[in-house]
C-alpha cells in the first residue's frame, strides 16, 4: 500500500510523492530528492533537518509527539505549533493525502 | 562526450555526494564504484536497530535502488577500485577493467583495527562494519549464550545492549582503566558503566586478551586473569582510514587521505570526504579525521559542492549519537582539551546533560536523555560563548537563555 504526500516548498511549488507504507515520511522525502529535508541523522531522531509543518488539518490526525521528537522540535528552525520531524511519521493508509509544508531552512 | 565525475566507495558519504552533484545541477556522468554488495547504506542500525531485528534491510538503505536509475547515476556494486592512474584520469578495477573520470572523490571509509593475538581467525569472532557482519552475527544473538564483547567504544557498547537485551551472557573487555576514555569524562563512563551493570553485562577494565581458544568454533577468551567462555566474540577496538588507494597514487596521506577546507587533495581532480578524510576545521581550529555520519554526510555534500567548483569551505562542529537500551546519549562538538565539567540535571530526573568548557568557553555537550540540550548547544557552540558555569548548571535557567 502507499500514501500520497505533498510537500509544498517555501515559493509554494508543490511535489506528491508515493510512499510505500511502513517507511517514514523522511524517507520518502529523501527518495526523491525534495528540496529541504536534509535528514542528517538518517531518522535516529538526532538532527531535526527533517522539520516540516503538517497542514492543519492534519495534524490532529497524526500519531502524539513523543518527548524526545518534542525536545528535538523546540530548537529545530522556526518551530510552529503543527511542526512535527517527518522521520518520525511511519506511513500508513490513514497517511494517504497528508500535507506537508517545508520550512524556509533546516539548522 | 559528458564529463564523468566518479566516486570510489559506495557508502554513507558517496551516497550523498551523489544526490548532492545531482542537487547543484551536475547534468554529466555520475558513477558510484563499491566493493560492497549494497547500495549505499547507513552503518549506525547495525549496531542498534538492525542488529536487533526492528529495522529491515530496505530501511538501512539511504536511498532506494530506484533513486539512482531515476537520477541517472550510474552504480558498480560488488566491485573493488585497486589503483589510480593519476596522469592518465583513469581508475582500475579489480578485473582489470578500467573507468575514466574527469573529477573523482575517494570516499574509502575506514576499516576495522584488527586484534593480533593468537585464535583470532577462528570462527565465531566477529568486527562490526558491514551489512554483511551484522548478519553473521545476528543468528549467534541466541539467549543464555556467551558473547565476549571487546573494546569499550560505542560499538561495542552498543552491541552489547543488544545482547543484553537478547538475554545473552555479556562480558566486555577493556584493555583501559575505563570505558569510553578517548572520548568521554569520566562521569559518562561511570554512567555507562552502571547502566550495563543493571542489565547484566559484566565489565571489566584493564583486561588484555591474550588468545582465543577454541578448534571448529571459537569457545573461550584468554586474560591476563582467567578464561571466559565464549560462543561469539565481537571486537570492538576501532577503526583505521582507508587510505591505501591514496597513498599508492602518491597523495599525501597521514592519518587519512590529507584534503584543505574544500575536501580537495594534492591533485586539483581527486577529493576526499568521510571517513578516510584527514581536513582542516577552521571552527575547532585544528586537522583531523572524524568518524561520524555528520561528516560522512556534510563533507559528501562539500565534496560535491566543490566538484562543481562551488568554492565551499567545510566549517561544521561535529555531532553524534549512541543509543543503547532507552538510554540516547548525543554529542555535540569535541571534548578534548576540556578544563572544566559542568553537570546540569540528574539521571534520576531521568536524563542530565555534561558540558565541557575550557577557558570558561563551552566547547562541548553530552547530554544523556536530554535533546533539549543537545539542541541548544548546536547554536551556541559554534558561537565560542562562554557562559557562567553556574547558569549552565541551573535547570530553572532555560537553555534558550543561555547566549
Ligand atoms: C556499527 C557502526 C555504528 C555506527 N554508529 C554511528 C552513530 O550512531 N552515529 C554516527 O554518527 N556514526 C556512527 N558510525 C560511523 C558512521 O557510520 C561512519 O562514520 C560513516 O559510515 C562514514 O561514511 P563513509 O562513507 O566515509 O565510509 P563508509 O560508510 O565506511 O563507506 C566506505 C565504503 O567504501 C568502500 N571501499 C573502500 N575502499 C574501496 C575500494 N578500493 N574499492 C571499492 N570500494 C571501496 C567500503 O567497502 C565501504 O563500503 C557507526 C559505524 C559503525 C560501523
Ligand atoms: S532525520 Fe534527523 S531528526 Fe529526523
Amino acid at each position: 500500500m502507499m500514501a500520497k504526500v505533498t510537500f509544498i516548498q517555501p515559493d509554494h511549488r508543490r511535489r506528491t510523492v508515493e510512499i510505500e507504507n511502513g517507511y517514514t515520511v523522511m524517507q520518502g522525502a529523501t527518495a526523491n530528492n525534495i528540496a529541504g529535508i536534509k535528514a542528517e541523522c538518517g531518522g535516529a531522531c538526532s538532527c531535526s533537518t527533517c522539520h516540516c509543518y503538517v497542514e492543519t488539518t492534519w495534524f490532529d490526525r497524526l500519531p502524539p509527539v513523543e518527548d524526545e521528537e518534542a525536545g528535538l522540535l523546540e530548537f529545530a528552525w522556526e518551530p510552529k505549533p503543527t511542526s512535527r520531524l517527518t522521520c518520525q511519521l511511519v506511513v500508513t493508509d490513514e497517511l494517504d493525502g497528508l500535507i506537508l509544508y517545508v520550512p524556509e531552512q533546516q539548522l | 562526450m559528458p564529463e564523468v565525475f566518479a566516486v570510489v566507495g559506495a557508502g554513507h558519504c558517496a551516497g550523498q555526494a551523489a544526490a548532492s552533484l545531482r542537487q547543484q545541477g551536475f547534468a554529466g556522468d555520475i558513477v558510484i564504484i563499491g566493493e560492497e554488495p549494497h547500495v549505499p547504506y547507513q552503518r549506525p542500525p547495525l549496531s542498534k536497530k538492525f542488529l536487533i531485528g526492528e529495522l529491515p534491510l530496505e530501511r538501512v538503505y539511504l536511498r532506494p535502488p530506484k533513486f539512482y536509475r531515476d537520477n541517472n547515476i550510474e552504480l558498480l556494486l560488488d566491485t573493488r577500485v585497486v589503483a589510480l592512474r593519476r596522469r592518465e584520469h583513469e581508475i582500475v578495477l579489480a578485473d582489470g577493467r578500467r573507468r575514466h573520470y574527469d573529477k573523482l572523490l575517494l570516499a574509502t571509509g575506514s576499516s576495522p583495527r584488527r586484534l593480533q593475538v593468537t585464535g583470532v581467525d577462528l570462527p565465531g569472532i566477529c568486527y562490526l562494519r558491514t551489512i554483511a557482519d551484522a548478519q553473521r552475527i545476528q543468528p549467534h544473538l541466541r539467549a543464555e549464550k556467551n558473547l565476549v564483547v571487546i573494546g569499550g567504544g560505542y560499538i561495542g557498547l552498543e552491541v552489547s545492549a543488544v545482547a543484553a537485551q537478547r538475554r545473552m551472557r555479556v562480558t566486555l573487555l577493556e584493555v583501559d582503566g575505563r570505558i569510553l576514555n578517548r572520548v568521554a569524562a569520566p562521569v559518562i563512563s561511570d554512567f555507562f558503566v552502571q547502566l550495563h551493570r543493571q542489565h547484566g553485562v559484566d565489565i571489566r577494565c584493564n583486561a588484555r586478551v591474550l588468545r582465543f581458544e577454541g578448534s571448529e568454533r571459537v569457545t573461550g577468551v584468554i586474560c591476563e586473569d582467567g578464561r571466559i567462555e565464549a560462543d561469539l566474540v565481537v571486537i570492538g577496538i576501532g577503526i583505521a582510514p582507508n587510505t591505501e588507494l591514496a597513498q599508492s597514487a602518491g597523495l599525501p596521506c597521514g592519518n587519512g587521505i590529507i584534503v584543505d577546507e574544500y575536501c580537495q587533495t594534492a591533485d586539483a581532480a581527486i577529493f576526499a570526504a568521510g571517513d578516510c578524510s584527514n581536513h582542516p576545521n577552521p571552527l575547532l581550529q585544528r586537522r583531523l579525521r572524524l568518524e561520524s555520519v555528520h561528516n560522512a554526510v556534510e563533507q559528501g555534500k562539500t565534496a560535491a559542492a566543490n566538484m562543481c567548483a562551488k568554492g565551499q569551505r567545510y566549517a561544521e562542529i561535529p555531532w553524534f549519537w549512541s543509543d543503547q537500551y532507552d538510554v540516547k546519549l548525543q554529542i555535540v562538538g569535541l571534548a578534548a582539551g576540556y578544563d572544566q565539567l559542568v553537570q546540569r540535571g540528574r539521571m534520576e530526573e531521568g536524563g542530565f546533560a555534561l558540558f565541557y568548557l575550557k577557558d570558561g568557553v563551552l566547547i562541548a555537550v553530552d547530554a544523556i536523555n536530554n535533546p533539549r540540550e543537545y539542541m541548544a548547544c548546536k547554536k551556541l557552540i559554534p558561537q565560542r560563548l562562554r557562559i557562567a558555569p553556574e547558569r549552565l548548571a541551573d535547570p530553572t535557567v532555560a537553555m534558550q537563555d543561555m547566549a
